[in-house]
Formats: C-alpha cells, structure tokens, sequence
C-alpha cells in the first residue's frame, strides 16, 4: 500500500444500496450485524423491569402485565433470535480472533470454542439459578 | 485507508468486551423475562426475591456494565452497519456522534435507575 494516495487517485468502484441482498452470506452477515439493535433494545427492557421492581410491588406486576402484551411479546422473540445469532456468531468467530497460547504452544482452536461455550453454559445456568430463586 | 486511529482501538475494545458480555448473558434474561415468563411456562419471581436479588451491590455494578458495554457494543457495530449500508461518506461523522452520544447517555440512564 502506497502512504498517503491523494483522494482524487482512488477509484471506487459503483456498488449498489442493496449489495447485501445479493448473496445469503451477505445477508447473514446484515443480520449479525443487526442483531446489536436488539442488545440495545435488551438494556432498555431490563431497565425498565429493574426501574419497576424498585418502584415497589406494583409497578413490578405492572410490568409483568405489559411484558405480555403481544407486540412486547413478538418484539422479545424476535430479539431473543437475533440475540442467539449474536451469541453463536461470536462464539464461533472467537477461535480465529484469539490465539491462547498455554506453556508456550498454541491451545487448539477447538478448545478455544469449546471454552466459550462452556462459559456460556455456565452463565446461563448460574443467572437462572438466581432468578428463579435458587429453588 | 486511513490509518486506524487510538479512537477506534478503544471503541473497538469496548465493541468486544459488550460483544462478549450480551453474548454470555443476554440470551438467558431475555429467555426468561421477555418469553417464558409472560408466555406463563415458568412463574416469574416473586417480588421479594427479585428486589433483593437487584438491592445486592455486586448486581448493580455487574448490570451498569452489562448496560454500559452493550451499549458500546452497539454504538460501534451500528456506526459501522449504517455506514456500509447508506454509503454516504458525509454522514459518517455525524452517524459516529450520534451513536457513541447515545450509549453514553444510555449509561447515563443506567446509572441512574441502577443506583438509586
């Protein structure tokens, strides 16, 4: 790559607005990218509920009522699928970006994968578990 | 191409660690508390339960940066998806700055419900 090439050098080549509707890569890799939108939309939600619960008992049941009504319904189904796309998404990516090396050799990507899902297991049974009550 | 700039080495720092925090534990909260408690296949928690469970300090602090992070995680990815898709290049800097305004104002809103 040459430093610096003027602006006015560079050619770029027409690419069409819909260029991500050409391939279904494309396409998978648009609906990765979006899926951030329903991480965002997750923070509110969880502000939300947590901002009721300490409203007091109330305002909790009004939030449980208004988590059912069906378009908050379909909205969390929806970003629970985008959700699971994000999380298998970057587990699957994190062998390639992360290179762990343990005595000087270089941990198996495989084992890298499987770290990362195993932590996700984890995570998701230790938070149930304090959710639901320990029960 | 530009030279990648300290900014970008750090937002991106910040994309990772929120990319790997939501894909850890989003997923579970939003299964129970956006599906299977309203859809009535688990109970939700008794109230008690659950304002001791976000009255513990350590789960503040664990849900500010969970907030935080994803909201980083957003900005970044968001800044760069709108970019690619709208290709206008005069729009990237306000994109930028409407986007990383937004997650911080968002942990603004987080700190302030979380610590209240």
């Amino acid at each position: 790559m040459t430093a610096n090439p003027s602006p006015a050098r560079l050619y770029r080549p027409p690419v069409s607005r819909l260029w991500w509707l050409r391939r279904r890569s494309y396409l998978l890799f648009v609906l990765r990218e979006l899926s951030c939108v329903f991480v965002a939309w997750f923070v509110v939600f969880l502000l939300l509920m947590v901002d009721a619960v300490y409203a007091g008992n109330d305002s909790y049941q009004r939030f449980l009522d208004w988590s059912g009504r069906p378009w908050v319904l379909v909205l969390n189904i929806v970003a629970l699928a985008f959700v699971l796309l994000h999380a298998v998404t970057w587990f699957n990516l994190a062998p390639k970006a992360m290179v762990v090396r343990m005595g000087g050799r270089r941990v198996a990507p495989r084992f890298v994968g499987a770290a990362h899902y195993a932590a996700w297991a984890l995570v998701t049974v230790v938070l149930a578990w304090i959710v639901l009550g320990g029960s | 191409m530009a030279r990648p700039s300290r900014t970008e080495a750090v937002t991106w720092l910040l994309f990772s660690a929120g990319g790997m925090a939501a894909a850890l534990v989003v997923p579970v909260l939003l299964l129970l508390f956006g599906v299977l408690f309203p859809l009535g296949v688990l109970a939700p928690p008794a109230y008690e339960h659950l304002l001791g469970v976000l009255r513990n300090p350590l789960v503040r602090i664990g849900l500010f940066m969970l907030c935080a992070l994803a909201l980083a995680h957003w900005a970044h990815r968001f800044r760069h998806s709108l970019g690619d898709l709208l290709r206008v290049r005069a729009l990237n800097t306000p994109i930028a700055v409407l986007c990383y305004g937004a997650a911080v104002a968002g942990s603004v809103w987080a700190a302030l419900v979380l610590f209240q």
